[in-house]
C-alpha cells in the first residue's frame, strides 16, 4: 500500500487525514459564512473535531495495536480537546446571551459594540 | 469476501460518508435549528471513526460530553437567541466568493501535504485481539499527563465561574 494507490478497501492513514481536511475546510467555511453567532461556534466545533480526527488517526497508524501509556498521545490530547471545546462553547454561550439580553441580537455585523 | 479488513472498511466509508455530508451540510443550512441537527451528525460520524480507530473510551467520551452535553448546550443557545428581529443571516455574495476562494486554497494545500505524506505510515491489519487500553489512558491521565490534567480541572472550574457570572447579566 503505497499513497493513494492499492486497492479500495485498506483504509489508510490518508483516508482519515481527507476527511479531516473536509471537515475542517466546512467549519472554516461556516465560521466565514454564518452571521449567527452561535452558526459561528458550531464551525469553531466542526474544526476542532476535525484537529481530535487527525490526532487519533496518527496515534493509531503510527503505533498500531500498541497500548501502552507512553504511546497514546494523541488520544489524551484528543481528549484534553473535547474538554476544552465543550469550556469554550460554556463561556461563549454565556457571552453570546449577555449579548443578546443588552442588544435583542446575535448577529455579528451588528455587534459592533467593542470596535475601537 | 467479508473479511474483517472488508467490514472495516465499509465501516469507515459508512461513518466517513455520514460525517462528511452532515458537515457540509452545516455550512448550507441557512437554518440555525437544521444546522445544530447538522452538526450532532458530524459528531455521531466521528465517533463511529473513533471506534473504528480503537479509541473505544474517545468515542464514548464523544457521544456523552460531545452530542450529549456540549450540542445539547447550543441548542439551549439557539432557543434562548432565536427570537431576534434580525433573524435573517444571509451572507453577502462577496463572502460567499472571497470564502469559497480561501477554502479552495486551503483545500488544495491540504491535499497537496496529505499526498505527499500518504504512504509514510503503510495501512496496518487491525490486530484481533488486544488489551483494552482504557487503564493505560488512566495511567497516562494521572502520569505522564498529570500537570494538564490539572490545569484542566482548574479551566474548568474557572469556566464554570466565569459563565454563570456572565450569563447572568445586569438585571436591571
Amino acid at each position: 500500500m503505497n499513497g493513494f494507490s492499492g486497492n479500495i478497501m485498506a483504509i489508510g492513514l490518508e483516508h482519515y487525514l481527507l476527511l479531516g481536511m473536509l471537515m475542517f475546510i466546512c467549519g472554516l467555511l461556516t465560521i466565514m459564512l454564518k452571521r449567527n453567532a452561535i452558526g459561528i461556534l458550531m464551525g469553531v466545533e466542526l474544526i476542532l473535531n476535525a484537529a481530535n480526527v487527525n490526532l487519533v488517526a496518527f496515534n493509531h497508524f503510527a503505533y498500531p495495536g500498541q497500548a501502552s501509556a507512553v504511546l497514546l498521545g494523541g488520544q489524551i490530547f484528543a481528549i484534553f480537546v473535547i474538554v476544552l471545546a465543550a469550556a469554550e462553547a460554556a463561556v461563549a454561550l454565556a457571552i453570546f446571551l449577555n449579548y443578546y439580553n443588552n442588544f435583542s441580537t446575535i448577529d455579528v455585523e451588528r455587534a459592533q459594540n467593542l470596535k475601537g | 469476501m467479508f473479511s474483517e479488513q472488508n467490514i472495516a472498511a465499509v465501516l469507515f466509508y459508512v461513518f466517513a460518508i455520514i460525517a462528511a455530508a452532515s458537515a457540509l451540510g452545516v455550512v448550507i443550512s441557512r437554518n440555525i435549528v437544521h444546522t445544530a441537527v447538522a452538526l450532532l451528525g458530524a459528531l455521531l460520524g466521528v465517533a463511529g471513526l473513533y471506534f473504528l480507530l480503537q479509541a473505544e473510551f474517545l468515542a464514548a467520551v464523544q457521544l456523552i460530553v460531545y452530542a450529549g452535553g456540549t450540542l445539547i448546550l447550543i441548542i439551549f443557545g439557539v432557543m434562548l437567541t432565536s427570537k431576534s428581529p434580525f433573524s435573517r443571516f444571509e451572507p453577502k455574495r462577496i463572502e460567499v466568493v472571497a470564502a469559497s476562494g480561501v477554502a479552495v486554497v486551503l483545500a488544495a494545500t491540504l491535499g497537496l501535504s496529505i499526498h505527499r505524506v500518504a504512504g509514510k505510515l503503510a495501512a496496518v491489519n487491525i490486530p484481533t485481539s488486544r488489551i483494552y487500553p482504557i487503564d493505560q489512558l488512566g495511567l497516562a491521565l494521572l502520569g505522564d499527563y498529570l500537570v494538564p490534567f490539572e490545569i484542566v480541572s482548574v479551566l474548568l472550574l474557572v469556566v464554570m465561574i466565569g459563565a454563570a457570572y456572565l450569563a447572568k447579566g445586569r438585571r436591571r
